[in-house]
């Protein structure tokens, strides 16, 4: 578990002082993948280089599995980073080492006796799906594989927390999936906690359990990645939806639209049940769409529909009160004219 | 002006001698600035700010020194380290005494120049190590070291050729060698065909020692 209290972090420039981590709380439970969002420059990627003290917090506490780390200084501190993996947006290998030499780097941090390392470093690139590409040099990898040479150094010493900074923002979005896959894997086989941080919602809406989302080094919206996903409450966390869920619909086409404009929403397996063919079957309206998906957040999904109902006004708002018996959430966007 | 052959045929004893104390001052020389120059220069990376040993006290202190041995002209340094030298080689003329001053002045250098290689590493790559729990050693050693060997091999080519020129002024205390071949024999007693001979043979040492050490650098460089 991560407890992070009453955290900032300042920094001197020299037009003064930057506030770069504003007072935030945050509680990241054992075993979760938690994301963290915000456009940079939010303080996202200070708050997670502070959480292994790559970055100093001005004030304020960091636990890690109890740990105060905010306490400790050199040799102490270097032990507690054993057991805190990290992965970077831009892998940073030792470019002179191979794949092995660098995965063996870490271990030898802990110490590791040397008959140990080998036979450790060939199951950490089995874990990753690299054992072809032991004596290799970085240079010769794609990007997907020198993040999982990363990912392989990172967990050498079976750390209980994994923090990628970006770590698949430098990578195209096929080979963002197969790392977003083996890091959700790590999360599961090896129950490691991953602290995430992205600008992108598709990369918190693949794998993490919650998120935080912030915005001038705070942290503006919080809690369940489904539920924030079905239910924005910060413009800022809105404007991120609206990047993986987009209603936008040509005004030209809303000009022809005469009917009722209702947005619906679909939590959970409600999704599935066909709610709007029997609407339309019971009541004497017409549904038509405008704009819809069904998002799956871990596999749950969540449908939003954009739609023009025509009919008959007391038709139409029966019809609307029908699917919300129904569990959906309905919201008039035009009363139609 | 032309070449006398004869006259070199003549004095070629004289050139392989002076050759082989250019090569002894450069050796001893170029040996002390790699054992001294490179751990100083991994210290001012290092104790530099925001580095992983930051301690500014060190860092000036350093700094100061090497700028100050860096300020004084070779031929100066030459006639104010004859203490010094009389104390280590117990003599104060000859390769060996010229070799000393040659050091002193060489480690400051390539310190320098192992502190720019460092400063070329990708900050990241160290903030890597450190996340992953490296010790400072382990950093040094399996993460500066062998990133910046290419540019190092660079350094050092860089040092020996800086070497070769002030080599010449060694003659000041009769160090030898083949630049003070040429400035006696050249430059005072305008004997022309000595003075093109020996230009020659340094002309083609640097050569040879900048191929070397351009193809090493790229021989040994894995990205």
């Amino acid at each position: 578990m991560i407890r992070i209290n009453d955290l900032s972090k300042e920094y001197e420039t020299k037009k003064g002082s930057v506030i770069g981590v504003d007072r935030v709380n945050l509680t990241i439970n054992e075993g979760e993948v938690f994301g963290i969002v915000g456009y940079s420059g939010a303080g996202k990627s200070s708050l997670l280089r502070c959480i292994n003290l790559l970055e100093r917090p001005t004030s304020g506490k960091i636990e890690v599995n109890g740990l105060d780390l905010t306490k400790l200084r050199g040799e102490q501190l270097r032990k507690a980073r054993l057991k805190i993996g990290m992965i970077f947006q831009h892998f940073y290998l030792i470019s002179q080492k191979t794949v092995a030499e660098n995965i063996a780097f870490a271990l030898k941090a802990a110490d590791t006796p040397k008959e140990k390392i080998a036979t450790r470093v060939l199951e950490l690139l089995e874990m990753v799906g690299l054992t072809d590409k032991k004596d290799v040099y970085p240079a010769q990898l794609s990007g997907g594989q020198k993040q999982r040479v990363g990912i392989a150094r990172a967990l050498a010493n079976n750390p209980s927390v994994l923090l990628c900074d970006e770590a698949t923002s430098a990578l195209d979005p096929n080979t963002t999936l197969s790392i977003l896959r083996l890091l959700k894997k790590i999360n599961r086989e090896l129950n490691i906690t991953i602290v995430l941080i992205t600008h992108e919602m598709n990369v918190v809406k693949e794998i993490c359990d919650r998120m935080a989302v912030m915005q001038d080094g705070r942290v503006v919206e919080e809690g369940m990645v489904y539920d924030i996903f079905s239910n924005p409450q910060a413009d800022l966390t809105k404007e991120f939806i609206s990047s993986v869920v987009s209603f936008e619909v040509p005004q030209s086409i809303l000009d022809q639209v005469t009917g009722r404009i209702v947005k619906v929403l679909f939590k959970g397996n409600v999704a599935g049940e066909g709610v709007i063919s029997d609407m339309v079957q019971n009541f004497d309206v017409r549904g038509n769409f405008l704009h819809g998906s069904i998002e799956y957040i871990q596999e749950v999904p969540l449908g939003l529909f954009l739609m023009e109902i025509q009919g008959q006004p007391e038709n139409i708002t029966r019809a609307i009160t029908y699917m919300e018996g129904r569990g959906a959430q309905v919201e008039v966007v035009r009363s139609g004219h | 002006m032309g070449i006398d052959i004869q006259h070199v045929i003549e004095l070629w004893p004289e050139i392989l001698k002076a050759f082989g104390q250019t090569m002894y001052m450069i050796g001893i020389s170029l040996a002390v600035a790699i054992i001294i120059g490179l751990p100083l220069g991994i210290i001012l990376f290092v104790t530099d700010r925001g580095l992983f040993l930051e301690n500014r006290v060190i860092k000036g202190i350093l700094g100061f020194i090497v700028n100050m041995v860096r300020s004084i002209p070779f031929i100066i340094l030459l006639v104010a380290l004859i203490p010094l030298t009389k104390l280590l080689v117990d003599s104060t003329i000859g390769p060996a005494a010229a070799s000393v001053s040659l050091s002193v002045a060489a480690i400051p250098f390539f310190a320098r120049i192992v502190e720019t290689s460092l400063r070329e590493i990708d900050k990241g790559v160290i903030e890597a190590a450190i996340a992953v729990g490296a010790t400072p050693w382990m950093i040094i050693k399996d993460v500066l070291l062998p990133e910046a060997k290419s540019s190092l091999v660079q350094g050092i080519t860089l040092t020996i050729i800086s070497l070769v020129a002030y080599s010449a002024m060694a003659g000041v205390v009769g160090g030898g060698g083949i630049g003070d071949l040429a400035i006696r024999f050249g430059y005072y007693r305008y004997d022309n065909t000595i003075m093109i001979v020996t230009v020659v043979i340094l002309i083609v040492l640097v050569q040879i020692i900048q191929q070397l050490g351009d193809w090493t650098s790229k021989a040994i460089d894995k990205r």
